[in-house]
């Protein structure tokens, strides 16, 4: 359900070329429902973190193409929008415990990297303020190390893939990254190791249990009333 | 202590880990501080020579950028930095000459850096770390040679990218003296050979091996018949088309005798006696050891 403050300017804006008029103050999701449209692909959390809800868009008079979250970006007048819902993408499959962590193996996956014309697009397409170029960069000289710790926040939109020239799809590099850079870089950490330890020997199984069976009423206190760890 | 920005370029940190590593251990036995940028991407290898190739200029001049911000921090003393990669150099330098010239160019480079945080002023100067070198003078060179490479024969090659185009080589391009000003300084015995500036067949190494080997093969038994023991290059890709490719040549021309190929900062490190980690020969193919040890210039 979408709640409208009081006196929300109405605006105008193009879903696909086609014209509406909207509350101001919604997102770009949100708009895009209260114009009739129904996600069926193309969004997720609804908070900003998930990544499915990629938009490109125009804003009126302007001839920059930009991207954004279409849950986080709020609508403006004039807005012509487009959502990706999908961006389609070659994503390798390969045995992590094989590789090694280097630029060989990233230019063995991904190729395209080298073709890296440092235009940075990328960056200025993504939604979350990441440095793609840098971090495709420093892969490509196998700084696994900066790939991994620059695309941390990646969300896997592929705004960055949607327009790189080069073809590149920066956020499965990253992703590639971030793999070999805790597999051979930080390696294991004890904590994790103590804890699977923990759930192999059946810690937690009666609690599981517990859970499975609760009846659905049950369930939802249960889940608004958790505890939350503070950021 | 100098300090000089630096920028490695991407093969630097991979394949020719023991050009950087020599470098290093040279550059400050001779007090000098080489400042790598914290950001940097790839040189953009290979200068765009399309005229309406702008996008290509866009990586190297962004790390000339890098290079204004390290001066701009106060990082280093000046706006110069330094290359060892051949084609690095190369592409920086002329990427830079473009953008100071060529007013139309300049503009649209800046177009599409449009809504980024620095934009270049035109001012680095990109130097080959053998200019500065020449710059400290060879006197200060040959003042820290400790082992002076006395009876080694050694063959300079440059290659193309350190010569050539006119005005952006580092030295004349037709009779350069550089290299062999260093040897000297280093106490080895220069030996000159026709094919010092022949192409090495570049990056045909990767889908025409038999191009490579073949050219490979002229430099390398020119510099044979000339007498050397071995060459010294500037170039990692030169280092393995010279160097690593020599399997091929020798399967190609069965009769061939293999010749070390080794950067002129790792001869440096070993006449300064900064220790196997500075010369960093393991990585060299073939290797130059067994002929050093024969030489009594390695135990």
């Amino acid at each position: 359900m979408i709640c409208l403050e009081n006196n929300d300017e109405m605006i105008t804006i193009f879903v696909m070329g086609k014209k509406h008029r909207v509350p101001g103050s919604l997102t770009i999701m949100k708009a895009m429902e209260y114009t009739g449209h129904q996600f069926r692909r193309g969004a997720g959390c609804r908070g900003g973190f998930c990544g499915a809800c990629a938009t490109l868009y125009r804003k009126k008079g302007s001839y920059k193409l930009e991207g954004a979250l279409a849950c986080q970006k709020i609508v403006e007048d004039g807005m012509y929008i487009a959502q990706i819902p999908f961006s389609p993408s070659e994503k390798k499959t390969y045995n992590l415990n094989e590789l090694k962590p280097d630029a060989p193996t990233i230019l063995e996956y991904y190729p395209e990297v080298s073709r890296c014309l440092a235009c940075n697009t990328c960056t200025k397409a993504c939604p979350q303020d990441i440095m793609v170029m840098d971090y495709v960069q420093a892969s490509l000289r196998g700084d696994i190390e900066q790939a991994a710790k620059l695309s941390f926040d990646c969300l896997s939109c592929g705004l960055c893939a949607v327009r790189c020239p080069a073809e590149i799809v920066p956020y499965n590099v990253g992703q590639l990254a971030r793999r070999l850079y805790s597999k051979y870089v930080v390696g294991p950490t004890q904590h994790v190791l103590d804890r699977v330890k923990e759930v192999e020997e059946g810690k937690y199984d009666e609690e599981v249990k517990e859970l499975m069976n609760m009846p659905l009423d049950k369930l939802k206190v249960k889940y608004n009333t958790r505890d939350k760890v503070e950021e | 202590m100098t300090r000089l920005a630096y920028y490695p370029g991407c093969t630097l940190k991979t394949n020719a880990r023991n050009f950087e590593e020599s470098t290093m251990a040279t550059a400050e036995a001779l007090g000098v501080e080489l400042v790598e940028p914290g950001r940097w991407n790839c040189c953009g290898t290979v200068h765009a020579l399309a005229k309406d190739d702008v996008m290509h200029h866009l990586a190297p001049i962004r790390n000339l950028i890098r290079v204004e911000e390290l001066n701009a921090e106060g990082s280093v003393d000046s706006k110069k930095v330094v290359t060892l990669c051949a084609m690095c150099y190369n592409t920086l330098k002329r990427s830079n000459q473009v953008f100071n010239q060529d007013s139309d160019k300049r503009k649209k480079i800046r177009d599409i850096m449009t809504k980024e945080d620095t934009q270049y002023s035109g001012g680095v100067e990109v130097i080959h770390y053998l200019e500065a070198l020449k710059e400290q003078g060879w006197d200060k060179v040959a003042a820290q040679v400790k082992k002076p490479l006395k009876g080694l024969k050694v063959a300079p090659y440059y290659g193309c990218l350190l010569l050539r185009p006119r005005g952006i080589g580092i030295d004349d391009a037709d009779s350069p003296t550089i290299m062999e000003d260093l040897l000297k300084a280093l106490g080895a015995e220069v030996v000159s050979f026709a094919y010092s500036q022949k192409c090495c067949g570049s990056y045909h190494t990767v889908h025409m091996r038999e191009v490579v080997a073949d050219l490979s093969h002229k430099i390398l038994k020119q510099a044979e018949v000339a007498g050397a023991d071995m060459l010294v290059t500037a170039c990692p890709l030169c280092e393995y088309n010279l160097g690593q490719r020599q399997t091929q040549v020798k399967q190609q021309y069965p009769s061939f005798n293999s010749i070390p190929v080794v950067y002129f900062t790792q001869l440096m490190a070993l006449a300064f006696g900064l220790g196997e980690e500075a010369t960093a020969f393991e990585a060299n193919r073939p290797e130059p050891t067994p002929l050093l040890k024969e030489k009594g210039l390695l135990e």
